[in-house]
């Protein structure tokens, strides 16, 4: 019974994709004549090809991998300095600290974009990947600082004595004692801030405007804002936009698994 | 613990170092912090005392934006809806997702091992790995009035031909909305609960079968205590997401038709960007953010009693 209802549930989550999948590939006169829930008369690649063109989807692509990594990388980065600082340094007025770099991630996202955007403009940023590149990896590094401090809060007292006994300065600590102890939480970061770069809209959407320099879930958002999409090439457009995000997803799956054990648990 | 801490002065946990050293390290974060959260922040607080089209001149108007907004009836109806999409996002996908993950743990995971188990999760995961540009884009499709999947699907069970504007109804806007939301959120819940449910020792389930307990008593006596933790963490962070909703409304409705569905963050993006009244969306955001702020104190508070509760 229990199971019944669950997978009947299930059915419901994966229903989007599969009409999704089944109408990507049809062609618009495939799709008035038979509805959308018909399987395709006669599977076409055309509308995934079709947006691949019209939208430059390789350079859409490319932005970002190019934003998203960089993201990841600079704000694991930061969430170690910081956190070797709140967690192993217990600086004084730690707590506060954390809750104060917490803001940026209660922030809605609307009362920094002005400012943000007079300040971008003023530098020559605007406009440009750099300008999301600095926005987000600040954003994400408040979470993993304060993920990452907890952690290193409970880091083994003797193994930093160990350390401390050897002579090891703080910044050798850090780089050869505390880093590869946790590289699984680091690793799993890492992953977290590289999907929500990814997927993040509302600031790219107001930073980016020219087509060479946006993401891909714009490209789509702005394909949809220009004119009103067919069906079927609205269905092969999200197709070909999610694709990157399940294989991501599929290739790090046990590390999202082990992060959200970590993300959960204070 | 806690309190002895605090009361020491600050010692690292470094032996032989004192915290000051560790300053340096903050110093990369702190300003990072500074020039785009805090600054850009307390810079948008003053954009709320004045008036300005984003360019031009700027006009220092005192509290004028504030108190129109005390009186503006979408401002209100904004925060209203946002009861709804808590509702949507908060307390639909926890209740479902704490009776899905324990199903799921309880159930499936035993009879039928942990790859099917993990493979149902992945499932009902897979809407929130999505971007929400995307998220919303498919959904709208789906939820087209003319040749959307909804009503294709209800037309051949209903033998004629439906024309139901789910999205552009007064009536239906925000349900739809709601529902759209739901199917975007569950995984987040479910994937957590799980991960906090496996920490659980599976003897205490069978002690409490032997005592003849029956599952709601479980679920009651030791699933709900054992997961608390990320009970909290879920009701938290969905709660701040659901105050900060913007992509889905943007993308679906535009926060109508009317004002049916206009959340604060869309009301404060369409004064910024479309009427390019940007004093008076600066209020808006400004009062979200004060919203967001006072609701994650208050809730880490009530945590703070709940936690306690737990341990006498």
């Amino acid at each position: 019974m229990a199971l019944i209802l669950l997978i009947v549930g299930a059915l419901i989550m994966l229903f989007p994709i599969i009409i999704l999948t089944m109408n990507a590939f049809k062609t618009i006169g495939d799709y008035n004549a038979t509805g959308p829930l018909s399987l395709p008369a006669h599977p076409t690649m055309s509308g995934i090809v079709g947006f691949w063109k019209m939208s430059d989807f390789p350079v859409k692509l490319g932005n970002s991998l190019l934003i998203s990594l960089i993201v990841a990388v600079l704000g694991v980065v930061l969430s170690v300095l910081n956190s070797f600082a709140l967690g192993i340094g217990k600086v004084k007025g730690n707590r506060w600290i954390i809750l104060a770099i917490m803001l940026a991630n209660m922030m809605p996202q609307e009362a920094l974009l002005f400012p943000l955007y007079t300040m971008f403009k003023h530098i020559g940023l605007y406009n440009t990947q750099w300008a999301i590149v600095v926005i987000f990896t600040i954003i994400q590094s408040a979470y993993g600082t304060y993920l990452l401090s907890s952690v290193y809060g409970t880091f083994p007292e003797a193994i930093l004595e160990a350390a401390t006994l050897d002579g090891a300065t703080r910044w050798e600590t850090l780089i050869k004692v505390v880093l590869p102890i946790s590289w699984s939480t680091i690793s799993v970061l890492f992953v977290f801030f590289f999907v929500w770069t990814w997927n993040e809209y509302m600031i790219p959407m107001a930073f980016l405007m020219d087509d060479n320099v946006q993401t891909v879930p714009l490209a789509l958002a702005t394909l949809q804002g220009q004119h009103t999409m067919d069906a079927t090439t609205l269905a092969a457009a999200s197709l070909l936009s999610i694709i990157p995000t399940i294989i991501f997803f599929i290739i790090f799956q046990r590390k999202l698994n082990q992060g959200i054990v970590a993300g959960a648990v204070k | 613990m806690q309190k002895d801490k605090a009361k020491r002065p600050a010692m690292s946990r470094l032996p032989g170092n004192k915290s000051s050293k560790f300053i340096p390290y903050l110093i990369p974060g702190v300003l990072g912090l500074a020039v785009i959260i805090i600054v850009p922040f307390l810079w948008n607080v003053c954009l709320s005392f004045t008036r300005w089209r984003g360019v031009g001149p700027m006009k220092f108007i005192g509290p004028k934006n504030w108190i129109r907004l005390m009186g503006d009836a979408t401002f209100w109806k904004s925060f209203l809806n946002s009861f709804w999409i808590i509702v949507a996002i908060v307390v639909i996908p926890t209740i479902l997702g704490l009776l899905i993950s324990s199903v799921l743990t309880d159930v499936i995971q035993k009879k039928f091992g942990s790859k099917t188990a993990s493979f149902i999760r992945a499932l009902y995961y897979l809407p929130q790995l999505l971007p929400v540009a995307v998220a919303a884009i498919i959904m709208g499709w789906i939820f087209r009035p003319d040749d959307g999947a909804i009503n294709a699907l209800i037309a051949k069970f209903t033998s004629g031909s439906v024309a139901i504007n789910w999205l552009g109804n007064p009536k239906l806007a925000l349900p739809s909305l709601m529902f759209i939301l739901i199917w975007i959120q569950l995984g987040y819940p479910i994937v957590i609960f799980m991960s906090g449910l496996q920490r659980v020792d599976p003897e205490l389930y069978e002690a409490a079968g032997l005592d003849g307990a029956n599952w709601w008593q479980k679920f009651r006596v030791v699933t709900l205590p054992s997961i608390m933790p990320e009970l909290m963490v879920v009701i938290l962070t969905a709660t701040i997401g659901a105050l900060k909703t913007f992509g889905p409304v943007y993308l679906l409705t535009k926060g109508g038709p009317g004002t049916t569905t206009i959340v604060p963050s869309y009301y404060s993006y369409n004064q910024f960007f479309q009427i390019h009244q940007v004093g008076y969306g600066a209020a808006i955001s400004t009062s979200l953010t004060l919203v967001i702020i006072v609701f994650s104190v208050v809730f880490t508070i009530f945590q703070g009693h709940v936690e306690k509760n737990m341990d006498d």
